[in-house]
């Protein structure tokens, strides 16, 4: 009896797998990257205008916790498809991977956006009013006090962020994209190779089990109160 | 002529319809250490916080040299570069080591020379018997260690006055010494102070003028020794009584 079937044999021959493995964390982190340049700003402005922030706007707060709201509602295949033309007129295209990027930033900025309003939310009060006590400014509230206050928890947040994005980029090859999803659909589900669905998973649940851990070693260390 | 720090006048506040504060003046003189009691509730700390915009009031003004405190307003930024403020809770900032702690306001706030400001937190931080412990983080620290550090990181920003609010409440009472002995030897070297305090000796000691709250409002004013040996109104009479358990 053959442990590997013919099929996956010639896959890692040919190195798709690898190149799905590849795929598969290039999605996850080039998208969260633009996700955290979209979402930490508005994650931060969720908390800061918010009522009990340093500067409460109520209407700017409603707007964009509405507008966030709304793309976190969508389901993620939906919406998927639903901004292929905003894919379209960014990266030129509206198939492969670089749409697919696209789509996940869309998708994920706004989750990431809440991952940090929680965030920042945990802060001390009574820390904020101590750096208001001495003159500071709003604006160096954020990048003084806040920001690094919080960075225990943002990279629990990021950690988080990152799995979420993962699962999504799954479900690369509607729009022709690669990545593990991809190759257990097209080659395992769809022509009957139960083993190449179970490498797949088991090879995301490696790439998932490491963003993890490594992602709680790091917010572990950049914590200070705890003692070690 | 004395120079006047802080003036308040008929200051009101209110949360809501419940009224904390009704028509308080005061006015604190450079070098005067000021201790406010009062039993719990009667808007003390509320009183302090007001002073460096920390609440908004509803009525009368608060000054420092003049320039009105003017809460959410961009002003408020400059002159509280000019108030102290040290907190119940010590509120340092758990992920910075002391050293940063003390620094942020000297170097973020005031742009201050970052070799001036080290050279002054070591110093600071010797006075109050806190030497070696620049680079410690709070959560290395007692309770005292802590609240010394706190004064600390009001006082290199130069303060024309410090508001020091229960600093002792959350403390051990050997931690409370620490921390008061430290707050003494400023009064001594002419450090202009508003404390609101539960420990009655201390106050004694250290104040140069009390004022009893109660129910918002100011029920009695007078030097330590007036105050503490012959009150003049029965309220305070009556609050003192609580301190001594001879009846």
């Amino acid at each position: 009896m053959k442990i590997m079937s013919d099929l996956l044999s010639q896959l890692i021959e040919k190195g798709v797998l690898q190149k799905g493995i590849w795929e598969t964390v290039y999605l996850t982190f080039v998208s969260a990257f633009f996700s955290y340049i979209i979402g930490l700003p508005i994650g931060i402005l969720l908390h800061v205008t918010g009522s009990d922030g340093i500067k409460p706007i109520p209407w700017l707060n409603k707007v964009l916790g509405f507008i966030v709201n709304i793309f976190r509602s969508i389901p993620f295949v939906i919406l998927m498809v639903a901004m292929l033309p905003v894919a379209k007129f960014v990266v030129g295209t509206s198939l492969g991977n670089k749409a697919m990027i696209v789509t996940l930033i869309i998708a994920a900025a706004p989750y990431v956006a809440r991952m940090v309003e929680s965030s920042i939310k945990e802060v001390d009060k009574g820390v904020i009013e101590a750096a208001q006590s001495m003159g500071t400014s709003n604006f160096k509230i954020i990048w003084k006090v806040l920001i690094p206050e919080s960075k225990p928890s943002l990279i629990v947040g990021a950690v988080i962020s990152l799995v979420t994005i993962l699962g999504y980029s799954a479900m690369a090859g509607t729009i022709g994209g690669g990545g593990l999803g991809t190759i257990a659909i097209n080659y395992g589900y769809q022509r009957f190779n139960n083993d190449i669905i179970w490498v797949c998973v088991v090879l995301t649940i490696i790439i998932v089990q490491l963003i993890q851990e490594l992602g709680m070693m790091l917010a572990h260390k950049t914590d200070k109160r705890i003692n070690k | 002529m004395a120079e006047t720090i802080i003036e308040v006048k008929n200051l009101h506040k209110q949360f809501g319809d419940n009224v904390i504060l009704k028509d308080i003046s005061i006015s604190v003189e450079k070098g005067e250490v000021i201790v406010l009691i009062g039993p719990s509730g009667c808007g003390k700390s509320t009183f302090l916080r007001c002073l460096n915009g920390l609440e908004p009031i509803q009525g009368g003004s608060v000054t420092l040299h003049g320039e009105p405190v003017l809460y959410g307003k961009k002003s408020l930024t400059k002159i509280r570069q000019h108030i102290g403020m040290v907190f119940q809770s010590y509120d340092l900032f758990p992920h910075m080591t002391i050293a940063q702690n003390i620094a942020l306001a000297p170097l973020k706030v005031q742009k201050r020379d970052k070799k001036e400001v080290e050279e002054e937190t070591l110093k600071l931080l010797d006075r109050v018997g806190l030497a070696g412990k620049a680079d410690s983080y709070p959560n290395e620290l007692s309770g005292g260690q802590k609240q010394r550090a706190a004064i600390v990181r009001s006082l290199i920003i130069h303060p024309d006055i410090i508001l020091l609010d229960e600093i002792t409440a959350a403390l051990d009472p050997e931690m409370v010494h620490e921390v008061l002995k430290v707050v003494l030897d400023l009064a001594k070297s002419g450090t202009t102070m508003m404390i609101v305090t539960h420990e009655m000796a201390f106050a004694k000691a250290v104040a140069d003028r009390v004022i009893f709250l109660d129910g918002g409002e100011i029920v009695e004013e007078g030097t330590p020794d007036e105050f503490f040996d012959a009150p003049k109104t029965e309220r305070a009479k009556q609050f003192l009584k609580t301190f001594t358990y001879s009846d």
